[in-house]
């Protein structure tokens, strides 16, 4: 039987109701969940599951839909945020068209929120399948849209995050811009004197970057470039740049945010004067300069950080002291260092082994709690140690500051333009912190380096790799499906479209545009499907696919509605 | 870009392994996966919840493992090992022995049945052995490939030549007594990636626990046996009790750095133990808001992303109380209640704390046959024993064409374990794309 004919015939729906181990099953009774769904209108098939995501559970549906004829299914479980592309692969396996899929979520919105209600999580959780079922009868088939891929990577930022995935993409094959808005790559680096934790120069890596990055075939490099806009979608975005007052657009298919972070402005903190109290990357070109000649050196870790104002760990500042710290006890065995810190960040093998290191050659290491901050006074810093329970005494010639790394201030701009979110603190915001973590939730844009967070060069280098590694699964095709259940003017709507054009201005994504004909037209691929220019028209002349007036009122009127 | 002729080997098949295979495939290059246990997934299957989001560890990872085993480009070897590699960067010729499950995969349907019915119970691995299993067992419940597998070291038939009960019981025919190991030859193998994960040191050097009581006092277990009690399919179904008495524990101490950061046992930092041990103790105030926990810790570490706010959320909402401090020893009462004797950094204080249950967060250690894996692939190894990287180019191995990703080089969450294999792929289909 083909789709159509399905279609013709009568609604014949399965609910399969998920336990997901006890998440679900835990608390509310999934059998009689079950039994339940069996009794709606339409329902020919309905069983619960331990895990309905599990293989066992997939080849569940599959079989359900063979050996029942079914044509909708509909799936009571965790989110669809994680797993309704899982179902849609699963029925369409199962030769149904995946848009015949309905999810409904009983955990994160039934068994988890109400976890001390039982009662009221069951019977919250048999309106919402009950709904689910009304809406999946009226669901109709939808085809995902074909979109062709530009194979061009962009890449914005040439600090070694950016250079990395630049000269990963170019070597896989693909044309690459790298976009950099200072004269000249490198970055960040361009500043450090040594990196830990081998102790090599900053230079020299930098300089072997910048030779590869300027000897390939397939990368073009564009120094003293801004970002002036950009438009489009996955496959084919359009960024217009400017260097050196020429504008141009870049025609590509993947942008690979790799734009780094800035320095905290130390004003304020700890007495910084700029003269003997200054930050750790001050010092770095004073060290390459062999400037430091102080005798009693002091360094206060987590200055401007792990506090309510910032509340993050910075993750690179302890290894930076330690690297200072040693480099001058190298030069001057002489030199007393005192290190304050709070919890020293040193994970892993070979950090946990700098640490070490830095205490062996008599790095002094002193606790300090974040309710009695060190308090800098002339020559002396007055800090309270919990252990002997007394104020310590520490004489200072050179007081260093472990300042935080910031989110850039224009992040919000580059975000804005990328239609991609920041967090709290200003840096970008992944899809997902745990198992997406170089990618944005907008296809075909990805993010790398300490733009989403501080990390050091090595986790640089390898973020840099892996946004290249996701930027490619897009790049490496001539084409792309995405969803199909998009906003439509439907032709017989045509008539009731005034041209009023509040469709257009509240569009966030820019994808209704007015065509030659002075016709409202929606551009698909563009299209989220967030429903806002539907929910505005006031003609009604807009549909949402898969989440069509009727399909939404038979939910309604399912629960109760009138 | 044209499909490759040239394909890549995977060697692991936890969420590295997985990940690095996905974008692979994703890319259009062939990917073959080998994981040495019957199923793929790994140590993240055995995780009840995952931080900083407390995601439910099984649940997103179970779209992944679905993801793995029907991509069409990604052949699945399970219950596998790769015995020889020969050849170089472009160019290597594997061979891989594909273990005998006795089960045949096309007809298994993993209904069960004939676990049901199999007389013989032995440790369950998976569940850190605080259950049994059948001889006849899935791997874990949501394990995939979903076929069973015959234990040959502990089913009655190959050990004493009786039985055979689950081919009676197996209504599909699946069983099958004569399958043997093969050997699978692949060529034209332009790259490898190595994640073959950890281990934890208790499995192989438990008398670093020892000055704890694990294994002396039933009311100390370790973080990872923790994990499955909190777990739902674990052998507590979910609800923490102790194995003294069954009693749900109203007070539990979380000793951090176990094995590690130490000069007897491992000098390294664990580097995820301060994190997973939060979270261990979110989760169980979830279960009973009246639990009280305490971690007693020498720094804590939590530099990624929103671990600080975590960190403050387990203090502020979760009744976590964290003490910077040294243990001493561990005795019990008469009612094998822990008590924890330590110094308080704080005051520099010599106190006691009794509490019902002792959490030991231990150390991640290279995974077992480490040594013979890099004998065969060529790859050198660093002090620890973890593969051999070189900060500044990461995710390679000293072996040109052969790159690394996850705890198998360095202990790591699994943010970074995912952003390394996504890397590993990357650079992975240079050298396969002739880069």
């Amino acid at each position: 039987m083909t789709e159509e004919e399905k279609k013709e015939d009568d609604v014949r729906v399965g609910v399969f109701i998920c336990h997901c181990g006890s998440n679900i099953g835990g608390l509310i009774d999934c059998k009689g969940l079950a039994d339940y769904a069996g009794t709606l209108p339409g329902v020919t098939h309905s069983e619960d599951n331990l895990y309905t995501c599990s293989e066992t559970g997939l080849t569940a549906i599959k079989t359900a839909i063979k050996e029942n004829n079914l044509n909708r299914v509909v799936v009571a479980s965790c989110t669809p945020r994680t797993h309704e592309p899982l179902f849609r692969e699963c029925v369409s396996e199962a030769g149904l068209n995946p848009y015949l899929f309905n999810f409904v979520n009983i955990r994160d919105q039934c068994t988890w929120v109400h976890m001390k209600d039982a009662e009221g999580a069951y019977a919250k959780a048999a309106d919402l399948v009950k709904m689910g079922v009304a809406k999946a009868e009226k669901l109709e088939p939808l085809d995902m849209i074909k979109l062709d891929i530009n194979q061009v990577g962009l890449v914005i930022g040439g600090g070694v995050t950016g250079i990395s995935a630049a000269l990963n993409l170019s070597r896989q094959g693909f044309k690459t811009y790298l976009i950099e808005k200072e004269a000249q790559l490198g970055g960040r680096l361009n500043n450090l004197y040594k990196l830990f934790p081998h102790d090599i120069d900053a230079s020299e890596i930098v300089n072997r970057l910048i030779s590869n990055a300027n000897n390939p075939k397939n990368l073009e490099v564009l120094t003293s470039t801004q970002i002036v806009n950009i438009h489009g979608f996955v496959g084919n975005y359009e960024v217009e740049i400017t260097q050196n007052g020429n504008n141009k657009t870049l025609k590509v298919g993947t942008i690979i945010v790799a734009v780094g972070s800035s320095l905290l402005d130390p004003k304020g903190l700890f007495g910084y004067n700029g003269q003997n109290i200054i930050t750790q990357y001050e010092l770095e070109p004073k060290l390459k300069n062999n400037q430091i000649k102080a005798k009693d050196i002091v360094m206060i870790q987590c200055a401007g950080s792990r506090n309510d104002k910032r509340p993050y760990c910075s993750s690179v500042c302890c290894m930076t002291a330690l690297k200072n710290a040693l480099i001058i006890k190298e030069k001057n065995p002489d030199t007393h260092i005192s290190i304050l810190f709070r919890d020293l960040y040193t994970p892993g093998t070979e950090y946990e082994e700098y640490y070490r290191k830095a205490r062996e050659k008599g790095i002094i290491f002193i606790n300090y709690d974040v309710d009695r901050n060190p308090n800098v006074e002339e020559n002396q810093v007055r800090v309270y140690n919990e252990y002997i329970g007394e104020d310590m005494l520490i004489p200072y010639d050179l007081l260093v500051l472990s300042t935080p790394l910031v989110a850039n201030t224009d992040n919000k701009v580059l975000a804005q333009m990328l239609k991609v979110p920041t967090e709290s603190n200003n840096f970008f915001l992944e899809a997902h912190v745990k198992l997406r973590p170089s990618d944005f939730a907008t296809a075909g844009v990805f993010i790398g380096g300490s733009a989403k967070w501080p990390v050091d060069i090595t986790e640089s280098i390898a973020q840099g790799y892996s946004a290249a590694s996701r930027a490619s699964t897009i790049l490496s095709h001539k084409t792309i499906e995405v969803d199909g259940a998009t906003s439509n003017l439907p032709v017989y709507n045509k008539n009731l479209c005034s041209g009023c054009e509040i469709c257009m201005k509240v569009c966030p994504f820019h994808a209704i545009v007015k065509n030659e004909d002075d016709e409202i037209e929606i551009i698909e691929a563009l299209c989220k499907g967030c429903g806002v220019c539907g929910a505005t028209c006031t003609n009604q002349a807009i549909v949402i696919k898969h989440f069509t007036d009727d399909q939404i009122m038979s939910e309604i009127l399912a629960y109760g509605g009138k | 870009m044209e499909k490759s002729s040239k394909s890549a080997l995977v060697i692991g098949g936890g969420i590295a392994g997985i990940q690095a295979a996905l974008d692979l495939a994703d890319m259009g290059i062939h990917v073959d996966m080998v994981e040495k246990k019957p199923s793929i997934g790994g140590r993240m299957a055995q995780l009840d919840k995952t931080f900083p989001t407390n995601d439910c560890s099984i649940c997103i990872l179970a779209p992944k493992l679905s993801e793995c085993y029907r991509h069409p480009n990604i052949t699945l070897h399970a219950y596998s090992e790769v015995q020889k590699v020969e050849g170089t960067a472009g160019n290597f010729t594997v061979e891989i022995l594909k273990r005998a499950r006795y089960v045949k995969e096309s007809e298994c349907i993993n209904c069960g049945l004939c676990a049901e019915k199999c007389p013989m119970r032995v440790e369950d691995e998976f569940d850190r052995e605080l259950r049994k299993r059948r001889a006849i067992y899935m791997y874990y419940l949501q394990g995939v490939p979903a076929i069973m597998t015959i234990d040959k070291e502990k089913c009655l038939w190959f050990t004493k030549n009786a039985c055979r009960i689950c081919e009676k019981a197996c209504e599909k025919e699946a069983i099958d007594f004569d399958q043997q190991d093969q050997t699978i030859t692949l060529n034209n193998v332009g790259s490898i990636v190595v994640a073959t994960g950890y281990n934890l040191i208790e499995d192989f050097e438990k008398e670093a626990l020892n000055i704890y009581g694990y294994g002396k006092f039933r009311n100390v277990v370790t973080a990872l046996e923790f994990e499955r009690m909190e777990c739902a399919s674990g052998p507590q179904g979910g609800h923490i009790k102790r194995f003294s008495d069954g009693v749900t524990p109203k007070k539990i101490a979380f000793l951090q750095c176990i094995g590690s950061r130490s000069d007897r046992y491992k000098k390294y930092c664990s580097s995820i133990c301060c994190m997973y041990t939060t979270k261990e103790a979110m989760i169980a105030y979830e279960h009973d808001n009246s639990l009280e926990s305490y971690v007693f810790y020498i720094d804590m570490r939590a530099g990624g992303k929103g671990f600080q706010s975590f960190l403050r959320r387990g203090a502020s909402d979760y009744n976590i109380d964290y003490i910077k401090s040294k243990i001493a020893q561990i005795d019990i009462d008469k009612d094998e209640n822990p008590i924890i004797v330590y110094e308080d950094y704080d005051d520099g204080k010599i106190k006691q704390l009794k509490v019902d249950l002792v959490v030991l967060a231990t150390c991640i250690i290279p995974p077992e046959g480490i040594e013979d894996m890099a004998k065969l692939l060529g790859i050198e190894l660093n002090d620890y024993n973890f593969i051999k990287t070189t900060p500044f180019i990461p995710v390679e191995t000293s072996k040109n064409g052969i790159f690394t990703c996850g705890c198998v080089h360095e202990p790591m969450d699994i943010p970074r374990s995912v952003t390394e294999a996504s890397g590993a792929a990357a650079r992975a289909a240079e050298v396969i794309r002739g880069g």
